[in-house]
């Protein structure tokens, strides 16, 4: 085992962003489900009121996220990349099981290992626009002739329902994936603190061309 | 049922006084009757049988003594309609309180707010001409027509006149600004959500199976009570069923209704509608309308398919079903005197007749619930050929999800299970 050192990964506004989108994520997913029939709780209308709110409250949001991506240069850590990410998927496979490190500790410079980077980048492009969209146009229903738009309610219902479910999926797996830390709560607790616990900030390196094999052969070692 | 034949009694409510045969001449204005709407003594009242005519000395009906009119106090009263001149007739109509119309009942002679904001006595206090506004006696919405609406469609030719509808005193966005309520009035009716139920202090008659009458209790016509204290049974008009706080039935609705004629055929095995609610989802003009479906069973001509028309109240005839309890007879008077072929036997079919709802308008905070439509088993279950939102779902839509979801929590657990017992494992 290598030394164990704690770094600061998350700053504060993505911790905020993190947690808000958290609790829009299952305000919408409860009152969705609501709006959808699945259950009674709210109420249609109060169910409705809420989810209406998270949505333009996280349309906001959204935009608050994006500029902080762009002006801190943090969406450099949503760069999709293919390296490494089968060692990733085999350790998640099985090579934990077997005591493994993990291919792509995070670091400072690497917060997410790529299946992170593909799976983020995905939702923050395109699921939560693609709900934004729908949801928008499903919202402003009424207002489809005058933009001379000739869909029906049933499409935009299903596809902003595919939209919900795909978000509960990654939810649940989310859920589970965040226990997968040095110890169960290590990960959420670092979302809180910002600090994260990593087990060798070199290993981090993986990135690097230069330091490719170097660095294989540390973790082979 | 038919008016023609029974007119002596009909014509007390119906097309004003003075009907004695089949002479009677319809469209002569001579032939209406001023009083029943002017007078404002109160004390003006037809005799139940005599053709819309009051009584010229005392005479006694079902125990009630009816008097003659002080005539010089009812003419000096004459004055704009109140609700006691229109409700005289159409709160009664059918026979009864709140027989045929589930919205109009003698409740509404001095309503409280619950009841109708509109007419509410301690409120605005408005009159049905308030809305039913009138033109040199023409008088407005004799069925209220799709007061939503912005293009209105009338009845009958007569009725093509300006008219007071909700949309003209609280436009086509009543409700505060953003409210997606606004954004219901293109397809829902006012009264679709503002009027949560109707019959709501008074019972309505919801069912009325002629088939029953004519039974007798020592040889002598008898009549139930039920509950309400209302007719369960008469020997004259047979079994009713009556019901309180009714939640409507919603169809699409342009204002029309297409009715069932005496020569149109029916099919004796489906209930007949007796008349039909025109309109459809894709018809601009038309709403999603609540409506009283009054059901029972009427005779008819099972030879021909027709309904059949009945000769129900006459004071002297002997072919009248009131006096005989004899249908063949009855029947056979009634189309005879509409003039139409009669196939010799007769039955009984379901029938259907829908009454539009637009009266009892409840205060606001009364008004549905979204979930009372928006819902798997909501109110507008019934209504097909649009998606809204909480009543329909996409099958496999649903189904692919939710096997996601479950896949992705199996995998999950399987996956710390796992981890586990490898953790275990490694530690020893």
């Amino acid at each position: 085992m290598n030394a164990k050192n704690i770094i600061y990964l998350y700053p504060r506004f993505e911790r905020f962003w993190h947690w808000a989108q958290t609790l829009l994520i299952l305000a919408l997913l409860v009152t969705g489900f609501e709006i959808h029939g699945t259950y009674a709780l709210l109420g249609f209308e109060t169910a409705f009121t809420v989810h209406n709110f998270c949505a333009w409250a996280w349309l906001i949001l959204y935009i608050f996220i994006v500029f902080w991506m762009v002006t801190t240069g943090e969406w450099r850590h949503y760069i999709p990349t293919f390296r490494k990410l089968y060692d990733v998927s085999c350790y998640y496979a099985y090579g934990m099981f077997r005591g493994e490190l993990h291919p792509v500790p995070k670091s400072v410079r690497i917060k997410h290992n790529p299946l992170q980077r593909l799976t983020y980048l995905g939702i923050v492009s395109a699921l939560v626009p693609f709900q934004m969209i729908t949801g928008f146009f499903y919202y402003y229903y009424n207002s489809w002739p005058q933009l001379g738009l000739n869909w029906t309610l049933g499409t935009m219902g299903f596809l902003h329902m595919a939209g919900a479910f795909a978000f509960l999926i990654f939810l649940v797996v989310h859920l589970y994936m965040i226990t997968t830390g040095p110890t169960v709560m290590a990960h959420t607790r670092a979302m809180f603190t910002g600090w994260e616990e990593v087990e060798d900030v070199q290993a981090c390196e993986w990135e690097d061309k230069t330091q490719k094999k170097e660095t294989g052969a540390a973790l082979k070692a | 049922m038919n008016i023609q034949g029974n007119e002596a009694r009909c014509t007390s409510c119906h097309a004003g006084y003075g009907w004695k045969d089949d002479t009677f001449d319809f469209s002569s204005e001579r032939n209406i009757d001023c009083l029943v709407c002017h007078d404002q003594t109160g004390t003006y009242e037809k005799f139940p049988t005599g053709a819309g005519h009051p009584v010229s000395e005392p005479k006694k009906f079902m125990g009630k003594t009816y008097k003659p009119p002080d005539w010089n106090k009812v003419a000096q009263s004459v004055g704009r309609p109140t609700r006691d001149n229109c409700g005289t007739c159409h709160f009664y109509g059918g026979g009864g309180d709140g027989v045929k119309h589930g919205d109009l009942d003698s409740s509404l002679l001095s309503p409280d707010e619950q009841l109708d904001v509109h007419m509410d006595a301690e409120g605005p206090d408005f009159t049905c001409i308030r809305c039913h506004t009138t033109k040199a006696h023409k008088i407005a919405g004799r069925c209220y027509k799709k007061p939503a609406a912005k293009e209105l469609k009338s009845l009958i030719e007569d009725d093509l006149i300006e008219r007071i509808t909700c949309v003209s005193c609280h436009t086509d966005k009543p409700h505060k600004p953003g409210d997606k309520a606004n954004d219901h009035t293109d397809k829902v009716a006012c009264q679709s959500c503002h009027i949560p139920a109707y019959a709501r202090q008074l019972p309505t008659k919801m069912w009325w199976d002629w088939s029953e009458a004519g039974r007798m209790k020592d040889g002598k016509p008898y009549a139930e009570h039920g509950p309400f204290g209302k007719h369960s049974y008469h020997t004259k008009k047979g079994e009713f069923v009556w019901a309180k706080n009714v939640v409507p039935e919603y169809f699409w609705f342009n204002g029309g209704l297409e009715y069932t004629l005496l020569t149109d055929k029916i099919d004796p095995e489906k209930p007949v509608k007796l008349n039909r609610v025109m309109g459809s989802r894709d018809d601009s003009r038309s709403r999603i309308y609540p409506f009283k479906v009054h059901k029972g069973k009427q005779p008819y001509d099972s030879k021909r398919n027709t309904m059949a028309a009945l000769h129900l109240f006459s004071p002297k005839e002997e072919t009248a079903y009131w006096g005989s309890y004899d249908w063949q007879k009855a029947i056979t008077a009634g189309m005879e005197y509409v003039g139409l072929e009669y196939g010799g036997e007769f039955g009984f079919v379901e029938t259907v007749y829908h009454f539009p709802i637009t009266h009892m308008v409840a205060p606001k905070e009364n008004r549905i619930s979204c979930e009372e439509c928006h819902n798997r088993e909501g109110r507008l279950a019934n209504l097909a050929g649009f998606y809204m939102p909480g009543r329909d779902h996409h099958e496999g839509l649903d189904m692919v999800g939710w096997i996601g979801v479950v896949l992705s929590l199996i995998a999950v657990i399987l996956h710390g299970v796992f981890r586990k017992i490898a953790g275990k494992k490694t530690q020893r």
